[in-house]
């Protein structure tokens, strides 16, 4: 369920939920997910210095994106966030993962340039399938998210 | 991915330290793409002004241009977008010395590194417009976008790491719009309104960027009366890529690779969305939340000298009460004081900046610096972006955003 879909969707009854992915990169992460039906840009989206949402029109406004595996539909944006996820990184205020329904580049490069862990590429809508605040696991290698 | 003997020396570091780390980045992402091999490309375009790197970024260009002791340097003509700041203008935007400082060093970095220091993000209007079919390493979505749109070049969106690879080894992962399949289109659109004004056009690629949702999604459009220039497109395209996050878009009958609907597969898709006057109206609606404006901005993208002889126009005989920022690319500027376009803008109170882009030149702490917040703009573009950096933008025309500097209310 996502933030803004909160309390209709179903959770797991009690065995681990897996989700695989077409497309993967960065180490084995758990942390608790941030979900929303909605896109991201470090540049368009994040007050960076705070750690938070700051696009008023986003889902996550307000929320804090710091260690969390955020869960959303897809990459928007302009080029920066290929450079800003290795800065917020330096800084210690970045998301631990980041999980797409779809990416574009930019997110990717981004990834790949500040070692953020990424998946991208479900059969399924993934922010509709992973309840918002849920400890996921998320393991590239495998290309697996897994609602613990 | 499959590498060829050179990029293979690359990789194993024969070619020197920075050639390895540049391979082995783009090798990460070709990877998460399941690129087959590399495409050589004729020229790079990087997006890195340092409020995105900061200083961890700015370290890591001085840290690779100090990597070998030859000197490495970039290969094909590699350019830059816009910079952080003006340095002739950083005292009126009051800039902090730290933000100019840290734009220093990222330049002598770059420079080291053999990168020409163009500072635009509308090179395809000054520096060199991209042929149909030629391979690019682009950063700027909205310099992709026309690349690959109106030129019928091929670039995906390379953030600056990737675009500085590219430079440094000569080619990109071949995946995405390299690729014939990529460019067929996905979505089709029927417009019934035909812009008028720069921001109109801005709007309706922001409406079009909006339902085509992502990165691969290729809108076609049909309907347009008419064929429209560069200015027109270079709004159009900037902003269906930075709502929607799009690359390539065609237009039936006008852009190269669609000169007929079937040529790029839109027979086979049914109308998805129809367009209308309304639709365009009702996004630029959407920003009119006020009407006090504290600041007035021209940008993003950087204006032609087209645009500027508008506003200098559009400025005679006026006298602002609010700031008035033109902002366009080096390349322009001389022009644009040339012709006395300068010298009439300023004349009323404005200023033409020359290198930066607005949203790239720490926006947030430029508007608690001068207290700005409420903004009025052409650019869908810029509207889409700054609501984030803790503005209120609002979208109109260039001759209302000019009557907005000299009443202070955007009518």
């Amino acid at each position: 369920m996502s933030a803004d879909a909160m309390n209709t969707a179903p959770v797991g009854h009690g065995a681990p939920r897996e989700f695989t992915a077409r497309h993967a990169i960065g180490t084995k992460v758990r942390g608790i997910a941030l979900v929303a039906h909605d896109g991201f840009s470090a540049r368009y989206d994040l007050d960076r210095i705070a750690g938070t949402f700051s696009r008023p029109a986003h889902k996550l406004v307000g929320q804090s994106y710091v260690g969390k595996v955020l869960v959303l539909d897809t990459a928007k944006g302009g080029v920066a966030s290929a450079w800003m996820l290795r800065e917020m990184a330096s800084r210690g205020v970045v998301p631990l993962a980041i999980v797409f329904n779809s990416v574009n580049p930019i997110l990717v490069q981004g990834a790949a340039f500040g070692d953020v862990t990424m998946l991208a590429g479900f059969d399924d809508d993934i922010t509709a399938q992973v309840p918002h605040g849920a400890a996921v696991q998320i393991d590239p290698a495998a290309r697996l998210l897994r609602v613990l | 991915m499959k590498l060829d003997d050179e990029e293979q020396a690359m990789r194993a570091g024969t070619l020197g330290r920075v050639a390895q780390i540049a391979i082995e980045h783009q090798i990460r992402v070709g990877d998460f793409f399941g690129a087959a091999d590399f495409v050589p490309v004729t020229q790079a375009h990087i997006m890195a002004d340092t409020e995105s790197l900061g200083e961890s970024g700015v370290r890591w260009l001085e840290a690779l241009a100090d990597a070998d002791d030859r000197g490495a340097r970039v290969r094909i003509p590699t350019i830059t977008d816009p910079r952080g700041t003006d340095f002739a203008k950083a005292a009126m935007l009051k800039q902090a010395a730290w933000m100019l400082t840290l734009e220093r060093r990222a330049i002598d970095a770059f420079v080291r590194l053999g990168v020409a220091m163009t500072d635009t993000c509308i090179n395809y209007q000054t520096i060199q417009a991209p042929t149909r079919g030629e391979h690019l390493a682009f950063g700027d979505t909205g310099v992709v976008i026309y690349s690959n749109a109106i030129c019928g070049a091929r670039s995906n969106f390379e953030g600056g790491p990737s675009a500085l690879s590219a430079g440094l080894t000569g080619r990109t992962p071949r995946y995405g719009f390299h690729l014939d399949a990529q460019r067929q289109a996905t979505v089709r659109f029927r417009v019934d309104t035909m812009p008028k004004s720069l921001n109109e056009w801005g709007a309706l690629g922001g409406v079009i960027g909006r339902l085509a949702g992502n990165y691969w999604a290729v809108p076609v459009v049909e309907g347009l009366d008419g064929v429209p220039g560069s200015d027109a497109m270079k709004h159009f395209g900037a902003a269906m890529a930075s709502f929607g996050s799009i690359a390539l878009f065609h237009l039936v009958g006008i852009t190269p690779e669609a000169m007929r609907l079937e040529d790029v597969g839109g027979e086979r898709l049914p109308v998805a969305h129809r367009i209308g006057a309304a639709d365009v109206q009702a996004l630029q609606r959407s920003y009119a939340t006020t009407d006090e404006v504290d600041v007035v901005v021209f940008s993003a993208p950087q204006l032609s000298l087209y645009e500027l002889r508008r506003i200098a126009d559009l400025c005679d005989g006026r006298r602002f009460v609010r700031p008035l920022l033109a902002v366009t690319s080096p390349q322009v500027k001389p022009d644009c004081d040339r012709f006395g376009y300068t010298e009439r803008i300023e004349g009323a109170g404005g200023q033409v900046l020359s290198g930066m882009c607005f949203y790239q030149s720490y926006a947030r702490e430029v508007a608690e610096a001068n207290g700005w917040k409420r903004l009025a703009t052409n650019s869908a573009k810029l509207v889409n972006i700054l609501g984030g950096y803790g503005y209120v933008p609002m979208l109109a025309s260039m001759e209302q955003c000019v009557e907005a500097a000299e009443t202070g209310r955007l009518a």
